[in-house]
């Protein structure tokens, strides 16, 4: 009896932490949101969640504040720089991690060492070489640094993830498939892929994450207002508002930068949990 | 049979082949590249010549912003890396279990994961971080002075490691995902032995989740050894430098400076000091990664 009891109290007080600590995660973004509909003067004054003058403009002032583009053109762009190198991620990734997975070559393994090794190579190291080919190739201030090396598989997670995953598939399937006469394409595209979409759905969406979130490269190789990311256009508006601006219309931006990737998430969130999970630390 | 084995190894070649193209045209070039570089006095305009080992004696011996650089980088993976890998290991074993509302949490928890790298998430830790922000008044509340987060040399590096150790999620779902791996035998076991939960914990949870914690302190320090845009966007390398990352200083000596042979020979550094770290941890993973086919990989 006694022992139930102090069960009941573990488990309550095990909830009473996992709530507490899940209001501490999700505060800042739900702070945000509300952030977004306050004056200044309430931004800085007060403690309250809740704005005491709701501005309503903020979002469509915040849409067309920095001047002669809006934040239509940098979502836009966003999509053209992101949409193509997931696809191509996904696709490159797909095509090599089969080759990697289901046949024999010279020097494979050597070649699986050191595809593995640069899931480790810091990418500062090739930063400036790379700046100066693309520069040389006269890609700089376009899409293409992020295009073309998603279309040579430069991103060897998606390669491991592909290759644990058709581990994952028994051989016997494409050697069935082999004797009655299927190319190897044919084996990949008819048999293998419908039994990998859980693996490219997974890596649709980590790769459509990551691409939206980054700014550093994109930093260092787009340099016109016209072509900026939702990333810069951020970084840009923080620089240049000065004392005079309301910071609401910076954060709401800011909540509808995010906004793509939450929907996502939230669409697909099995998938995330599991995909991660699927990458192989057990290999 | 020999013809058919020659015809499928072109084949593994062939859907290989765009990772060959890309691996040796983007990594493996751009790596000896900077090697180069860094041997030369290259500007972003000119090529540059060769002045030998040049670039690094400077560093060396008369950069006044190398050491301080590289000491708040360590510093800034000693505190964020070993704090987020234990959240993630605590929450992971407190939400190992099943049940509607643990799905609840593992969404809410993964949530700052998937934002966090964001320039937005960046700003809003600017807002929450201010002297005059949220996160102080709420520390008004309780009677607790307010702290100058962001302007403070000594805290400033503590509030961006705190925005990575808020983005604790991924590492968490892996631990998550080893939890669930272990056979639940093993506890009963140990509880018919008469060991309690923190025998437990420390006997079979902790060994058996060794692999993960290895791989996950791998990459985290890779990752943290090279952080940029949280010190960046939040305090930009500021206040007094004290969260100058080396990150930084690279990006600058290269793109601000324009001084491309003395940046590559920074980001030489860099990566050897991340090899040796990787190389030590590796070498010590025999004495104390438990892999239970015996670490056969």
């Amino acid at each position: 009896m006694r022992l139930a009891r102090n069960g009941y109290a573990k488990e309550t007080a095990r909830q009473l932490l996992l709530i507490a600590l899940g209001l501490v995660m999700v505060y800042p973004l739900i702070w945000l949101f509300f952030a977004s509909f306050k004056t200044n003067a309430d931004l800085f004054g007060s403690v309250r969640l809740w704005p005491s003058n709701i501005v309503w403009d903020s979002y469509s002032k915040g849409w067309t504040s920095t001047g002669q583009f809006t934040y239509a053109t940098f979502f836009g762009n966003t999509f053209l720089l992101v949409v193509p190198s997931v696809f191509f991620t996904v696709l490159s990734s797909f095509l090599v991690g089969y080759g990697f997975a289901r046949f024999k070559f010279p020097l494979k393994q050597l070649l699986f060492t050191l595809m593995i090794s640069t899931l480790m190579l810091p990418q500062t190291v090739i930063l400036i070489p790379r700046y100066l080919i693309f520069r040389n190739l006269g890609w700089l201030d376009s899409y293409w640094p992020f295009i073309v090396p998603a279309i040579f598989a430069c991103y060897p997670f998606f390669i491991f993830m592909m290759i644990q995953f058709f581990r994952g598939i028994p051989r016997e399937l494409d050697e069935s498939a082999m004797i009655d006469g299927c190319s190897p394409p044919g084996i990949l595209f008819r048999i293998l892929m419908p039994l990998c979409i859980p693996a490219i759905v997974s890596a649709t969406i980590f790769q459509f994450i990551w691409q939206w979130n980054d700014f550093f490269n994109q930093m260092v190789f787009i340099n016109s207002v016209n072509k900026y990311t939702i990333s810069l256009a951020l970084r840009m508006a923080i620089d240049s508002t000065g004392g005079g601006m309301e910071w609401n219309q910076l954060l709401a931006m800011s909540i509808l930068s995010i906004l793509p990737m939450m929907i996502v998430f939230f669409l697909a969130q099995r998938h995330f949990v599991e995909g991660i999970a699927t990458t192989g630390i057990k290999g | 049979m020999q013809l058919i084995k020659h015809r499928y190894a072109l084949w593994g070649l062939l859907f290989i082949s765009p990772w060959l193209i890309g691996f040796l045209w983007f990594q493996l070039y751009p790596l000896v590249l900077s090697f180069y570089y860094s041997l030369t006095d290259s500007k972003i305009a000119s090529a540059g010549k060769y002045v030998g080992f040049q670039n690094y004696v400077k560093i060396f011996t008369s950069d006044r912003d190398f050491y301080p650089s590289m000491r708040v980088t360590f510093l800034y993976t000693l505190i964020a890396v070993p704090a987020k890998l234990a959240v993630a290991l605590f929450v992971a074993i407190i939400l190992n279990r099943n049940g509607r509302m643990m799905n609840v949490y593992r969404t809410v928890y993964y949530l700052p994961s998937i934002l966090g790298a964001s320039v937005a998430i960046s700003i809003l830790w600017r807002f929450l971080f201010m002297r005059e922000g949220v996160i102080n008044k709420i520390l008004g509340l309780v009677h607790i002075p307010s702290i100058n987060w962001l302007g403070s040399p000594d805290v400033a590096l503590f509030t961006i490691s705190l925005l990575v150790v808020w983005q604790f999620g991924t590492s968490m779902v892996l631990f998550l995902a080893g939890l669930k791996q272990i056979p639940a035998e093993l506890y009963e076991a140990a509880k018919v032995d008469g060991a309690g939960k923190l025998r437990s914990l420390a006997m079979i949870t902790l060994p058996l989740l060794t692999p993960i914690i290895f791989f996950n302190l791998v990459m985290q320090m890779i990752g943290a050894l090279q952080e940029f845009t949280a010190a960046f966007v939040v305090t930009n390398g500021g206040p007094l430098k004290s969260t100058y990352l080396i990150g930084l200083k690279i990006y600058d000596e290269a793109f601000q400076d324009m001084d491309m042979g003395y940046a590559s020979a920074l980001s030489w550094i860099l990566f050897l000091v991340i090899l040796v770290i990787t190389l030590f941890i590796f070498r010590t993973a025999k004495s104390w990664v438990h892999y239970e086919d015996g670490g056969r990989f």
